[in-house]
């Protein structure tokens, strides 16, 4: 593996680790005041958990008071339910901003997330032959 | 179990009453074809991802707070294959080197299944993640990528030079074209399914 694909300098300890699908180092973590886990709650959001809008959300003074980027996810959540991964791609956010960020939106009531599936737990017969026929009919 | 503490923190399952996620992992050497494969059965997009080196076991920096200690981005392809409203196929595809076990340890929580993409030229480059589905008992095919150039191995030599348990679906496949790529990605729902359904019947028998 080249090292001087990665863009990283020669400085930097550990730079040999990368190759061309490791990205540079970075830290991303201004926006979320250097946190990198969520909240107290201590939610960790898996990657297709669902977040939808909460019904019952803190009203307009409470909103006006969120960051730009806590805004934008917000309103990616308004306009369509969906995975925290899609959130992330959509707002070009790394996924591990986008935990912390849902965590603060979760905490002040803002959204909900669906549990992921639990992994012992397959979906059933009907569900799975629904998606051979879905992909069939792709 | 991680997912424990969210339901007593605020995260609610009433999302799940009408959606459901179902996820598969797309696997294999650096090359060898995942990005091409979920392009062309899915919409995609790049996702980003990041670690702390420490985690990785590579760089241990705990001279500061968290703001001091350094991240890595691991790009990931990401497709989503909607089945219909409220069901839909998300698929991630992540680099195969044993240093990214990371990423897969989140990633196959929960996973329905994985298509390991192979290169006869370089089998070996997917050794580590065979060896890796075997052992966490998580279903997979193993999807070999017809380069042109590559000479031609049938599904049993490939099962056999793998050394894949018996069962164990093989799959020639091109990952450039979308019905191909679907066809992998029908092989492992349906083996998926009966290998969940032998386990069902192993436990209460
Ligand atoms: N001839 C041929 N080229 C392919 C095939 N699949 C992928 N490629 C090419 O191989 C290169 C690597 O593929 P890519 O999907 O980026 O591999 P990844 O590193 O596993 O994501 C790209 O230039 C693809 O266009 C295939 O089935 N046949
Ligand atoms: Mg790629």
């Amino acid at each position: 593996m080249n090292e001087d694909s990665t863009g990283v300098g020669p400085s930097v300890p550990g730079s040999q680790w990368y190759d061309a699908d490791a990205g540079p180092l970075v830290r991303p973590y201004a926006m979320t005041g250097g946190r990198t886990k969520p909240g107290p709650s201590n939610v960790r959001f898996d990657l297709i958990a669902l977040v939808v809008v909460d019904d019952d959300p803190p009203g307009p003074a409470e909103e006006s008071l969120l960051g730009p980027e806590h805004r934008s996810l917000l309103a990616l959540c308004r306009a369509v339910t969906q995975s925290v991964a899609e959130l992330s791609a959509d707002a070009d956010l790394p996924v591990g901003v986008v935990r912390v960020l849902l965590g603060d939106l979760l905490e002040s009531g803002f959204v909900r997330v669906s549990r992921p599936v639990p992994p012992a737990q397959l979906p059933d017969e009907r569900i799975l032959r629904e998606v051979i026929d879905g992909l069939r009919a792709l | 179990m991680a997912y424990e503490r969210s339901e007593s923190s605020g995260a609610d399952d009433s999302a799940d009453s009408t959606a459901l996620a179902l996820k598969i992992l797309v696997a294999g050497g650096f090359g060898v074809g995942k990005t091409t494969l979920v392009g062309a059965v899915s919409e995609i997009r790049p996702l980003r991802t990041e670690e702390q080196l420490s985690r990785a076991g590579e760089f241990v920096d705990d001279t500061g707070g968290v703001d001091q200690k350094t991240t890595t981005t691991v790009a990931m392809d990401f497709g989503r294959i909607t089945i219909r409203s409220g069901l839909s196929l998300y698929l991630f595809g992540t680099p195969g080197q044993d240093r990214f076990w990371f990423l897969w340890d989140e990633l196959s929580q929960g996973a329905l299944g994985a298509v390991v993409l192979a290169d006869t030229r370089r089998l070996e480059d997917c050794f580590p993640a065979v060896d890796y589905f075997e052992h966490r008992k998580i279903p997979f095919v193993v999807a070999v990528n017809c380069f042109t150039g590559a000479r031609a191995y049938g599904a049993a030599e490939v099962s056999r030079a793998l050394d894949l348990d018996r069962g164990t679906p093989v799959v020639l496949c091109d990952a450039r074209d979308r019905d191909s790529g679907k066809e992998v990605l029908i092989r492992l729902v349906e083996y998926a399914g009966r290998m969940h359904t032998a386990r069902l019947l192993d436990t209460v028998g």
